[in-house]
């Protein structure tokens, strides 16, 4: 087991490795920089800046030095955000996404399990039958439709909840972003857990527990434990795009997240920063994966020896 | 089937419906701002008369009465400098208007009666922030989105289909350490990528497509290999092999042949991926450029006029919404008849 994680981290390091290159080239490639203001700086001044920030030198030196610097866990300066580190940034930010992603997390497993396994229990039900078109639905519900329409219903019409912002976190702060990150999902999850119950359902130790006479519960309760496989590989990348927080829900509910920081930074050229936030979400990425590769182990011990 | 009924329905509309409404796609009607959904001929009389006083203000003349019979306007205008016929051209360059004609000239050219037409013009979904009409721009929007989310997808399958059959096909190391690219591929950002690259570089279409069928090929490569490695073992692809028929031959030949149902259901449910990463880019502004429009655009103006006029949002997002829940109903539709399974 250990092993198994051992080599996969030791296989995570090429895509880390892939995942900086590209992007620290691509943005060195683009027009423009960190210090281009609408009013041009003097031209001493700005070469001060660019000495001062290291970018006066060669690019694959910048870069050996971004390297070595990131080894001992430093993200360097940033750019736009005068005297905060990336570091300082994320850490501002990480929790911000982090509340919310793990809460639409919740959200969309509690519902879209339940929702799948009382369609696959009862194939042609009500429940079946409402998520053929609901789950078709919700996956097609974009994120910036949703959101404005929340708004105007509970913010606007009913002045039930707040309209944006985060409010220092406050709950009621938080519902309205949480139900458009998990709405989608919720739909996904209930798609993937109905199909893959109702092909374990199928198999013949199911129908020999049945015949045994187990109660239906129980019968369930070990089909399930098959069934959860797909849902958990697919968990994985899930929890990473959910937790790393969505441009678009963070945008129109002025939250302060890493995905405001991302996109800010991407438009200011915050070099540092954007580098910052795209490592830790392939960082995240790849952890998850990890994780859920292991619960899936966990799960199914034929997994287990061939891993 | 009626998923498909509803495509082909939207999709006939986009492509010969923006000749139809009557309206060109640009053009503006100041006076006509954000109109509400509706059936009434336009100008209605709430409208005429402010139209008609920003008119006369341009040309630099007094209003001095307005009288209505039918269609017709009848508009007794006056100045002291004297009113000059040239700026009647105000009238019909409104939009909203017909070319008046002179009935009688007072006071030595001081005043003016004139007799002109209004016109009666549609807006079924309304009109926008700029008093364009809503129907006949999310028509041409559609153009713009469904031939991004085909153009795309065709990118992607492309891609996608040579290879996973290659990989799956040759198998052995050149099969893993393909995969382990598509892997690698996976476990990046992809979205930020996206991103980043339409930030840097000038916002187009061209670039908007291959980033998105770089993105979305990926799904495709492993739905084929994993069809591909069943296929190799089959009789009649040993049975090429065995007549000397080469890899590229077998390939293209045997086994993408036999991997199209799969691969069309993948295709069925990435054309609204691809659509809703378009509009989602497009809402960001970092997508389709104005003058050109997609419903991802149209949705961004929605969403910042939602509170003065909630149907510009309504009107875009119902045209995406019903394309997307068709496709995906399309896809869940041909998954089902194709897996003998399920049933």
């Amino acid at each position: 087991m250990i092993r198994f994680i051992l080599r996969r981290l030791a296989q995570s390091v090429p895509t880390l490795l892939a995942v900086i290159t590209v992007s620290f080239f691509l943005m060195r490639l683009a027009p423009g920089g960190p210090f281009d203001l609408e009013r041009p700086l003097a031209p001493a001044a700005m070469e001060n800046l660019r000495r001062v920030y290291g970018l006066d030198r060669p690019l694959i030196v910048q870069f050996g030095s971004y390297l070595a610097s990131l080894v001992q866990g430093d993200l360097g300066p940033s750019f736009s955000f005068r005297d905060r580190s990336v570091l300082d940034l994320i850490a501002r930010g990480l929790p911000v996404s982090a509340t919310l992603g793990g809460l639409a997390l919740l959200l969309a497993v509690g519902l879209g399990l339940g929702l799948g396994i009382a369609a696959a229990l009862r194939r042609g039900g009500a429940v079946d039958r409402l998520l053929g078109i609901g789950a078709a639905l919700t996956l097609s519900l974009p994120s910036f439709v949703v959101a404005p329409l929340l708004q105007i219903a509970f913010g606007l019409t009913l002045r039930w909840l707040p309209l944006s912002g985060w409010g220092d976190g406050a709950p009621s702060h938080l519902v309205l972003p949480v139900i458009t990150l998990a709405l989608p999902q919720v739909g996904a999850l209930a798609r993937l857990t109905r199909a893959s119950l109702g092909e374990v359902l199928r198999t013949q130790p199911v129908r020999t527990m049945r015949s045994l006479g187990l109660p239906p519960l129980r019968v369930t309760r070990h089909a399930l434990r098959g069934a959860l496989l797909p849902v958990v590989a697919y968990l994985g990348p899930l929890a990473a795009s959910l937790l790393t927080g969505s441009v678009v829900v963070e945008t129109i509910f002025g939250l302060p997240g890493i995905g405001r920081y991302f996109v800010e930074g991407a438009l200011n050229r915050d070099y540092t920063l954007v580098m910052g936030t795209v490592l830790l979400v392939a960082g995240l990425v790849i952890a998850l994966n990890l994780a859920a590769d292991l619960a899936c182990a966990w799960l199914d011990p034929r997994l287990r020896s061939a891993a | 089937m009626a998923a498909l009924v509803v495509l082909v329905l939207i999709a006939l509309a986009c492509f010969v419906g923006p000749d139809l409404t009557g309206h060109d796609p640009d053009r503006a009607y100041p006076d006509l701002r954000q109109l509400p959904a509706g059936l009434a001929a336009q100008p209605d009389a709430a409208h005429v008369g402010p139209a008609l006083q920003r008119i006369a203000f341009r040309m630099r003349v007094r209003l001095d009465a307005v009288a209505r019979d039918g269609d017709t306007m009848r508009l007794t205008l006056a100045s002291d400098a004297g009113v000059d016929r040239r700026s009647l051209v105000y009238l019909p360059r409104s939009g909203l208007f017909g070319p008046p004609t002179v009935l009688e000239e007072r006071d030595g050219g001081r005043g003016l009666v004139v007799a002109v037409p209004a016109r009666r013009l549609h807006f079924l979904l309304g009109t926008d922030v700029q008093g364009r009409d809503l129907l006949t721009r999310c028509l041409t929007a559609g153009r713009v989105s469904l031939a991004i989310g085909l153009a795309a997808s065709l990118a992607a399958l492309l891609i996608g289909v040579a290879y996973g059959a290659a990989a799956g096909f040759l198998g052995g190391v050149v099969d893993a350490v393909m995969m382990r690219f598509v892997d690698v591929l996976y476990a990046l950002p992809f979205v930020f990528f996206v991103i980043l690259l339409l930030v840097f570089f000038r916002p187009s279409l061209t670039l908007m497509l291959i980033a998105i069928a770089a993105v979305e090929w990926l799904d495709m490569a492993r739905v084929v290999r994993a069809q591909t490695l069943s296929l190799r073992e089959r009789d009649f692809v040993r049975a090429a092999r065995a007549l000397g028929v080469g890899a590229p031959g077998i390939i293209a030949r045997h086994i993408v042949p036999n991997t199209l149902g799969s691969v069309a259901v993948t295709a069925t449910l990435l054309v609204p991926q691809v659509i809703l990463l378009e509009s989602f880019l497009s809402f960001l502004g970092l997508g389709v450029q104005e003058p050109q429009t997609s419903w991802g655009v149209l949705v961004a103006d929605g969403a910042r006029a939602i509170e003065a006029a909630p149907h510009m949002l309504a009107a875009p997002a119902l045209f995406l919404i019903a394309t997307l829940v068709a496709l995906n109903l399309l896809g869940d539709g041909l998954a089902d008849a194709l897996d003998p399974q399920v049933g």
